[in-house]
């Protein structure tokens, strides 16, 4: 019976008594809900994100396949040698191969922010309180942007400074941040894997199931681009604005396409994949039933 | 207050919700009755915005509820389907709802404290029984303290405890003056919370009425007369609104008058009454037969 007495909640400010109190039916006790805004969504968001153990798994995950495979590749084979065919970025790109495989470790991360939440039936609650719905994709973007950039950023650049530490240290070529192109195919690596999971987002929101949607991810980003590679010359033009190549450009992607987008053209071309998908899963997040 | 107008929700061919109109008032406890597949939990779904109509209003406190700046002050709900987060504790489900509108840390502790979820506040809410899960989901629904309160089943799976719970949480809403729009299957549980009653029926309204008018209408309410006269005191009572059922014994049912009328009566015509009872419908009786047409899944006869 102890939380009987409870039920009355908080007591209202006491007036002063100068007039009695009225016997009229007890006053509801204010709210304590204030209006929705769009910090706020991304707070409960990231309160989310936080506490679920999936998102520490997965960070750690795509820091050891990142760190960890450059490291293994620095430290077996030929060490890596700078001539006129082999510039010093293309070097880089090798240590970094550990991205390939962490960009289906973000891509999960990105599909269930949302697949998660309908999955659990979470969604209900979350845009029973978020009536007006779109500030929840926007705050989901934030959040994960605010988790993979800076995580992803850690994870290259601790990878190129050990790599390229290794490397030298067996009589490889020094290769230092600032030889052509170097800086940008390290960092531009973690740009990459950023926009990779709002994809990610965006797939996990259209499909609202984590199968689907990862089986739609994995497809994008590994089966079409590896079988595409298997097709004639003269039918497989797209290939380089495939999203993994398109986006692998900006960091030499080892995987990436034999002709090849310029580096900004073909990010810009991936954030555009990026803008068209979330555009398509806000239009629908907004018009489906939840 | 809720209002409701001209509702209509179609899942493909099927009509769900079908011309849906009516108002749930501040102040009462309302019960939302009807069969399995009567349109409830839709109703209360795009009562909450979750389901878009496909035609007719819904407003919540006189406002329409996407659109509100505060939607947590306006409405605390709790859906018939689990709609937590496993993965998360139950502290960090509620915080993660109270951040969407301000609500501090200290207001989350109250609210677990509230449901009795102190002790297991910091597990994961996937382990939950059934009943810790709905204990859950008041609590998310009386976070921001609001206007308006709509629970689909609460009851469902609580502890004896639990159910005193809601009963005397659900009135001490409506005493603050809150709105209170409250489904259940268990009858004898509404009619000692609810004092207003919404019953539907494959969709549409079949009636909205006092408690105690619903079960009044109902057949079973009445007085039961044993006299050796049934035929002339029947003929005595005979009157429109009036209804006597006699089965050849001494036995009639009379509906629509009360016991004093009939004994005053029956004394004046010098007839002599052995017996005078007035009986009363329960709510599960007036229930069944105001809805008997209208269920949707009927349980085959064991043969």
């Amino acid at each position: 019976m102890s939380a009987v007495a409870r039920t009355g909640l908080a007591p209202a400010p006491m007036p002063q008594p100068q007039t009695p109190a009225p016997a009229a039916p007890i006053p509801a006790p204010a709210t304590v809900a204030g209006p929705v805004t769009q910090i706020r969504v991304v707070r409960a968001e990231w309160t989310k994100l936080r506490a679920l153990r999936s998102t520490r798994w997965c960070a750690l995950a795509a820091a050891v396949l990142i760190v960890g495979l450059g490291a293994l590749i620095a430290g077996s084979g030929t060490p890596y040698r700078v001539s006129p065919g082999n510039t010093a970025a293309s070097g880089v790109s090798v240590i970094l191969i550990g991205v390939v495989f962490a960009q289906l470790v973000i891509g999960v991360v990105g599909v269930l922010a949302f697949s998660g939440e309908y999955g659990t039936g979470m969604i209900r609650a979350t845009l029973a309180v978020v009536p007006a719905r779109l500030p929840v994709l926007w705050a989901k973007v934030i959040v994960l942007v605010g988790l993979v950039l800076p995580v992803t950023m850690l994870c290259a650049f601790a990878d190129f400074l050990a790599a390229a530490a290794i490397e030298s240290s067996r009589g490889g070529s020094v290769i230092s941040l600032t030889d052509p192109g170097v800086l940008r195919t390290v960092y531009g690596s973690s740009l990459y894997l950023t926009v990779v999971v709002i994809i990610g987002l965006a797939l996990g929101a259209l499909f609202r199931k984590t199968a689907a949607g990862l089986s739609v991810f994995a497809a994008v980003f590994f089966v079409i681009p590896v079988s595409v590679a298997a097709l004639p010359q003269n039918i497989r033009g797209f290939a380089p604005y495939l999203p993994s190549n398109a986006g692998g450009a900006l960091w030499g992607s080892p995987l990436g396409s034999a002709h090849a987008l310029s580096p900004w053209t073909g990010f810009a071309c991936l954030c555009g994949y990026a803008v068209v998908l979330t555009a398509l899963a806000a239009w629908q997040l907004r018009r489906r039933d939840a | 207050m809720i209002e409701i107008d001209g509702l209509t929700k179609r899942y493909g061919d099927k009509t769900a919700v079908d011309g849906l109109s009516f108002v749930v008032e501040p102040g009462v406890v309302t019960g939302f009755l009807g069969p399995n597949g009567a349109g409830k939990s839709t109703t209360m779904r795009m009562i909450a915005g979750l389901d878009r109509p496909d035609s007719g209003t819904v407003r919540v406190n006189g406002k329409h509820y996407p659109k509100t700046p505060a939607p947590m002050a306006e409405l605390g709900i709790l859906l018939d389907a689990r709609s937590v987060h496993p993965g998360l504790s139950a502290r960090s489900n509620l915080l993660a709802l109270a951040r969407t509108a301000g609500i501090s840390r200290r207001r989350v502790d109250e609210v677990i404290e509230l449901a009795g979820l102190a002790e297991v506040a910091g597990t994961r809410a996937g382990g939950f029984s059934l009943g810790m899960g709905q204990r859950l989901g008041v609590a998310a629904a009386l976070l921001g303290r609001p206007q308006t309160v709509v629970l689909d089943e609460p009851v469902n799976g609580l502890d004896p405890d639990g159910v005193l719970w809601i009963r005397l949480l659900l009135k001490s809403l409506a005493a603050e003056g809150r709105t209170v729009l409250v489904s259940s299957h268990l009858m004898s549980e509404m009619a000692q919370t609810a004092t207003q009653l919404v019953v539907l029926g494959r969709g549409k309204l079949i009636t909205e009425s006092s408690v105690e008018d619903f079960v009044g209408q109902a057949t079973g309410t009445g007085v039961l007369v044993r006299t050796p006269e049934p035929v002339r005191l029947g003929q005595l009572l005979a009157a429109p609104g009036v209804t006597v059922v006699n089965d050849g014994t001494d036995r009639m049912r009379v509906a629509g008058i009360t016991a004093e009328q009939i004994g005053t009566a029956a004394w004046r015509a010098h007839l002599p009454v052995f017996e005078l009872t007035p009986t009363h419908a329960s709510l599960e009786e007036a229930f069944m037969q105001v809805t008997k047409d209208s269920v949707e899944y009927h349980a085959g006869a064991t043969r």
